[in-house]
């Protein structure tokens, strides 16, 4: 007890990728004192991954666009499962975001006027995506680093240390969250360097931890994602929505196996690329659904044409959103049509020459040569579904990015609603700056409202060490993590994979039971520091409580949307459309509630074609609207 | 419990591995090679500067670039294109006006640097291989400050490019005068090229030429100047070494055709 | 199934350690971390390695792989022969934590010291206009992973320790370079502060930073030396010499701020001292076993506030708890080797 370092910050943050970077700098604008934990070193958090882009309507490259173009696109890729409010303001305040980095050094790619140019990307009616290169989530994280470095400098000329009201605590650990008398108190981890634990005191907590992935077997995502800003915020008693969506990304490399789960960005499909099945047929065409036949070219010359002439041609089929495509990925693979290593061919070799391969798409080219020696200008590349995203996340208020405990906020990947049931190439880096600053903001606001802070207590600080050293007392006689993780892998990736069944999740279910007692028996050799052994420990708690989550929301929800596809019930359900699944734990244990959706307001909802709405809306629904659009004829 | 921020800053020891390097590859053969070809170049040109003979053909008034401009009194007269006026002794050379600023030229060079600050220095002599010395400043005092005047050796260099160029002009000439062309005339020409490719190659060139510009688009025509020097420049390590093979080519062809080993191949006249 | 192939793993921390020797499973398009990652999962649970993206993209995997610096997830297994023992220690130049892991905290502390994009005045978000060809050279610096291999390789600090204050690294001469050529950065000093504040004269190009990039970024021939030479245009021209000392431009061209900002008020200047100064005492002082040059803490400077007085409680202070009149970042009892101060009875001990 003695040996906790203790710290008192105005407001935390939880996460440095771009949600939580951003959050910090509007908290620290706001002249609170404020730190940033990250699990790895500064600079380096998942979001460096992000290659796409960053969706902002800007109008820039086609001038039709607008945020309510955006809007609808948005509403339509979350099959209007999403919150709409946090769409709304996603679409009108991505492009001030946007600009904003530039102010922050940012350099983006330019059209010939100098200003952003803005890049196609599936389900995105317009060039919309901000870019540098392929390597934007680098540009967005490295400029919020570089501007936080910029704030401490100012801090440094006016008070002699740079840490006076921005610290960033790298390589850091959360493992727990305070709450006393129903508010944020504080929180707890362990620096990972020295094995020592910490303390911070703080009336407000942004958690901006990102994602899920590392439960599953081919994923995207780094060790980092082990939802554990999900688990924390659960166990502080906040509630996470939409669990059961999660994004496969449809492109993931699946050979060479080293670099199994990395994804080839979209880019790849939006510069000509055409995915082909062992028998060399472009079968996007068969998958086009009925929501979206009007959009898609059906012809191959059609498709071909459209990338020189967008205006008079439909767009080619490989450029639906992303789980149209990863549907039918693991449709051609399961028919006995893919790959010898379980995938399909993405092939752009034979479509476009090596020097324009080379100019749009050099660190593919680059990461390809390098990780796999694969020449993607001369050879197709082998890609199969890849666990990528997780839509759900902690239930905030839209406007606020509050959860349900006083204090608490989350932003990024980690919260829940925006994205709906499916989330839309380049959303998720503005999703980031939008809700990071509005986080950031509001929890500044709460920092200043929180006159009297309530104190940590001795007891709960001390059950938190003693969780945290458990697997080290335990020693080498316990399960050992490496095993359990990659148990609980392989459950989520056969039992909760992309497309679902009944028997298989409940299946799933006891085994996640099973896994859950032995974890609490989970032991590791070797002292505090840097001892990777122990960290997976300590995170396999949080991945469990989360899969469970997915799991039984899985179950719950018997329709097909977005993410979350299940056999046995393949269409999308009306009456589903307007239930949200709202997981909580009490003792350890996952409830799921249904709550209902939010009703969008009426100039939104306007916004759309009627024969779109009857898509998704119940024909109660469809009436109210009709009634609207009557009045508003009359 | 402490409740400021830091954690001790002090000095922390690196990690402790005996050996001084774990390269396994050869990384001895780059700076041994450099030392060998490097000496051997230096040796051949020391040598051949003082010789003063067998600098000349007066047949085809071909001159060797380690005499151009020959300006020393005991120049030939036919070959003194630029006048005679440095006193005939032997430890000065006849071209002494330029060669110390070719010399420095090459020697203030960023390549050139590079290739004997690692070879002759050992400082590093290959990448992650220790240089083994007890302090080391860089380019940050004197002498090696001085490094920092490339650019006007690179102002030297143009002028004496363009006295070679004008050496591989008059060169055309045949016996007894007038218009001559053999394959002496093809070696110098080579030459020449050689020695302007590697000029403007050159850093302080790139820079010169546009790098120092803030804003690309609004001079078209430097940044293609740019543009093409950048290219260039890629390849001037390759260039260095070029140039140091056709000058002592060239030098030594013309010194064989002077001293009558060989007789040049002549095309016309 | 693959085979077994041998594997020298550096195994220790800041006190000792050892390469230690593996036999471990290898298979076809695996590249070296993921070795390192079976090694976790089958041998040495609590074998310490940093990675993240396993990708090329994030940088975190910086180790030394048969002596070269590389990135562990971009060095495949199939570039060495299957007899071959691999041999992977952690970077050399910074100090070690434990196993693979290094502590690289001297590089973010580099990026501190360089002043930050200075927005241009008087555009405002959403005006900013840049035309590609000017952007681009400025882009190629910016796809930087701060992996710091570069930092590592660099002999200036590598084999230098006493070097280290004095000197920014390659990864910092990038980014200079990259502001000064950002088409809206408003500052003019930068080629400056190159040269006095981060020490660019210590570099002598001989471009094993470049050799090791993992993001092939042309580190020395397109950000050192131009930045070498845009140093020459302001400092070594002789007219643009001459006219300084006359008129003292050199003063008179830094922007207001300048001077305050970064030098004035870096409280204790002793230890950031110029490389020019630096270099002297480091020259004067050949045997560093005493290790004059450490890095020590940088004190505070004392926290007023807007009105200029020093805050009378900690509540209203930037740090919790009365002030120390050491400065707050030290912390007591020192190490042993960040005390400058001999013995006087024990002349020969050190
Ligand atoms: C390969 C790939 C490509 C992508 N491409 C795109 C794209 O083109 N466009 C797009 O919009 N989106 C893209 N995305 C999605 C997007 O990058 C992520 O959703 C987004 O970066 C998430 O950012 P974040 O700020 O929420 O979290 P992250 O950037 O993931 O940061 C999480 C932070 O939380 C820290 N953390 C986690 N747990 C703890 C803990 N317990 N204690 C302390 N700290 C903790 C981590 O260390 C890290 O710093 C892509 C994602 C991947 C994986
Ligand atoms: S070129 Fe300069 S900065 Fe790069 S490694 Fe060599 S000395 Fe260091
Ligand atoms: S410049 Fe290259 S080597 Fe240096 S840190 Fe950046 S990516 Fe790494
Ligand atoms: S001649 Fe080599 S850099 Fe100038
Ligand atoms: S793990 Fe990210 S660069 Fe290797």
């Amino acid at each position: 007890m003695t040996n906790i370092e203790r710290h008192n910050y105005d407001v935390v943050v939880i996460g440095a990728g771009g949600a939580g970077l951003r959050a910090a700098i509007e908290a620290r604008l706001a002249g609170k004192r404020t730190a940033i934990i990250s699990k790895s070193l500064f600079g380096k958090a998942h979001t460096v991954m992000a290659e796409g882009g960053a969706a902002a309507a800007m109008g820039n490259a086609n001038a039709g666009d607008n945020w309510m173009v955006h809007f609808r696109d948005t509403m339509r890729g979350g099959k209007f499962l999403n919150n709409f409010r946090m769409a709304e303001l996603h679409a009108t305040e991505a492009p001030e975001r946007i600009w904003e980095l530039e102010t922050y050094g940012a350099l983006f790619d330019r059209t010939s006027d100098g200003k952003i140019s803005q890049r196609n990307f599936g389900g995105h009616e317009y060039p919309r995506l901000a870019h540098v290169g392929d390597r934007t989530g680098l540009e967005l994280i490295r400029t919020l680093q570089q501007k936080i470095v910029s704030l401490q400098q100012e801090d440094f000329a006016a008070t002699g240390n740079y840490e006076s009201r921005l610290r960033v605590f790298a390589e850091t650990t959360i493992t727990e969250l305070f709450v006393e008398n129903g508010r944020i108190a504080g929180c707890f981890g362990y620096y990972r360097e020295s094995g020592e634990f910490v303390l911070f005191e703080t009336p407000s907590i942004v958690l901006a931890t990102g994602g899920v992935g590392k439960s599953y077997k081919v994923t995207s995502n780094s060790w980092e994602y082990t939802g554990d800003g999900h688990a924390l915020a659960m166990r502080a008693g906040a509630t996470l929505i939409n669990m059961e969506f999660l994004q496969f990304h449809p492109t993931g490399m699946v050979w060479p196996p080293s670099v199994k789960g990395i994804l080839v960005t979209e880019s790849v499909r939006g510069d000509g690329g055409v995915l082909k099945n062992s028998e060399g047929k472009r079968f996007m065409f068969d998958y086009v659904p009925d929501v979206f036949r009007k959009q898609y070219a059906e012809t191959e010359e059609e498709a071909d044409r459209w990338y020189t002439d967008p205006d008079n041609n439909r767009r080619p089929p490989e450029l639906l959103p992303r789980d149209e495509v990863a549907r039918a990925i693991n449709s051609e693979v399961k028919a006995g049509r893919g790959t010898p290593a379980g995938g399909i061919y993405l092939d752009i070799a034979s479509r476009r020459s090596p020097e324009f391969i080379l100019k749009r798409l050099p660190s593919m080219h680059h990461q390809f040569k390098e990780l796999a020696d694969v020449d993607i200008t001369a050879s197709p590349m082998e890609v199969g579904p890849t666990c990528h995203y997780v839509m759900g996340g902690v239930e905030v208020d839209p406007d606020t990015a509050a959860a349900a405990v006083p204090g608490l906020f989350a932003a990024g990947e980690v919260s829940g609603g925006m994205h709906g049931s499916n989330r839309l190439g380049g959303n998720s880096l503005s999703d980031l700056l939008v809700f990071g600053k509005r986080a950031g903001e509001y929890a500044a606001r709460h920092a200043d409202e929180a006159v009297k802070r309530a104190k940590v207590s001795a007891a709960a600080l001390n059950a938190a060490v003693e969780t945290a050293l458990a697997p080290l007392g335990r020693g080498e006689g316990g399960e050992n993590p490496y095993t359990l993780h990659s148990e609980l892998q392989q459950v989520m990736n056969d039992l909760v994979g992309i497309i679902r069944r009944r028997s298989e999740l409940e299946e799933s279910l006891g085994r996640l039971a099973d896994l859950k007692e032995r974890v609490k028996k989970v032991g590791v050799a070797g002292g505090r520091r840097y001892n990777p052994g122990w960290h997976l420990a300590l995170d396999l708690r949080n991945m469990l409580a989360v899969s469970e989550c997915t799991a039984k929301a899985a179950l719950e929800r018997e329709e097909s949307r977005g993410g979350h596809t299940r056999e046995d019930f393949p269409k999308m359900d009306p009456n589903w459309r307007r239930v949200n699944l709202v997981c909580s734990l009490r003792d350890e244990d996952v409830r799921l509630e249904r709550k209902p959706l939010p009703k969008m307001r009426p100039e939104l909802m306007q916004l759309f074609d009627r024969a779109e709405l009857s898509k998704y809306l119940t024909d109660e629904e469809l009436a109210e609207f009709d009634e609207l659009a009557g009045k508003a004829d009359a | 419990m402490t409740t400021t921020a830091t954690r001790p800053a002090g000095q922390r020891p690196r990690a402790a591995i005996a050996a001084k390097t774990l390269r396994t590859d050869r990384w001895w053969l780059a700076p041994l090679l450099t030392v060998s070809l490097l000496t051997l170049w230096v040796a051949y040109a020391t040598v051949r500067a003082f010789m003063q003979k067998w600098y000349w053909v007066d047949d085809y008034h071909y001159l060797t670039p380690f005499y151009s401009p020959c300006v020393s009194t005991g120049c030939v007269p036919e070959s003194a294109e630029f006048g005679r006026f440095l006193p005939n002794w032997p430890i000065i050379p006849f071209a002494a006006v330029t060669l110390p600023f070719l010399l420095l030229f090459r020697l203030t060079c960023y390549y050139y640097r590079r290739a004997y600050y690692r070879s002759f220095w050992a400082s590093p002599p290959a990448c992650a291989v220790p240089d083994g010395h007890k302090s080391y400043s860089g380019e940050t005092r004197f002498p090696l400050i001085f490094q920092n005047a490339h650019r006007y050796f690179f102002y030297a260099a143009i002028l004496i490019s363009i006295i070679n160029t004008w050496d591989a002009i008059v060169a055309f000439h045949g016996k007894g005068g007038g218009f001559g062309f053999g394959l002496g005339n093809l070696v110098l020409l080579g030459n020449v090229v050689m020695l302007w490719a590697y000029t403007l190659s050159c850093h302080s060139c790139r820079h010169i030429v546009g790098g120092r510009l803030k804003h690309f688009s609004k001079h078209p025509v430097r940044y293609r100047a740019w543009g093409f020097v950048s290219k260039l420049n890629a390849k001037h390590m390759q260039l260095a070494w070029i140039t140091l093979g056709t000058l002592m080519l060239t030098d030594a062809y013309v010194m064989a055709v002077s001293a009558g080993w060989i007789s040049d191949l002549r095309f016309f006249h | 199934m693959g085979e077994k192939r041998n594997f020298r793993v550096w195994r220790g921390d800041d006190s000792s350690g050892q390469l230690q020797d593996f036999q471990v499973e290898v298979n076809e398009g695996e590249v070296v971390l993921d070795i390192i990652h079976r090694l976790q999962a089958t041998q040495a649970p609590d074998l310490a390695v940093r990675w993240n993206c396993k990708a090329g993209k994030c940088g975190s995997c910086s180790m030394e792989i048969n002596g070269k610096p590389r990135l562990g997830c971009m060095t495949r297994m199939s570039t060495f022969e299957p007899t071959e023992t691999v041999t992977v220690t952690p970077l050399r130049t910074f100090p070690v934590i434990r196993d693979l892991v290094t502590d690289v905290s001297f590089n973010y502390q580099k990026a501190r010291e360089l002043p930050a994009f200075a927005p241009p005045a008087g555009v405002a978000p959403g005006e900013y206009r840049m035309q590609q060809v000017d952007v681009e050279r400025s882009q190629e610096f910016r796809k930087c992973i701060e992996c710091f291999l570069c930092q590592n390789v660099c002999h200036v600090i590598r084999d230098h320790e006493e070097n280290k204050p004095a000197f920014a690294g390659p990864r910092f001469f990038i980014r200079a370079a990259e502001l000064d050529m950002h088409p809206l950065d408003a500052r003019t000093d930068r080629k400056d502060m190159a040269v006095e504040e981060q020490g660019i004269g210590y570099c002598n190009i001989t471009k094993c930073c470049t050799e090791v990039c993992p993001e092939h970024i042309k580190i020395t021939d397109n950000a050192i030396i131009p930045m070498k030479e845009r140093a020459v245009d302001r400092r070594y021209d002789p007219i643009a010499w001459l006219g300084s000392k006359i008129f003292r431009r050199d003063q008179l061209d830094r922007p207001a701020g300048y001077a305050t900002t970064a030098v004035a008020s870096r409280p204790n200047a002793g230890t950031t001292s110029s490389p020019a100064e630096h270099a002297a005492a480091a020259g004067a002082q050949g045997d560093i076993s005493m290790n004059w040059h450490r890095e020590a803490a940088v004190g505070h400077a004392a926290p007023v506030g807007p009105d200029g007085k020093l805050p009378v409680t900690e509540f209203t202070g930037e740090l919790a708890g009365a002030q120390s009149p050491f400065g707050d970042d030290v912390a007591f009892p020192m190490a042993v080797q960040d005390i400058t101060y001999q013995h006087p009875t024990k002349p020969d001990e050190h």
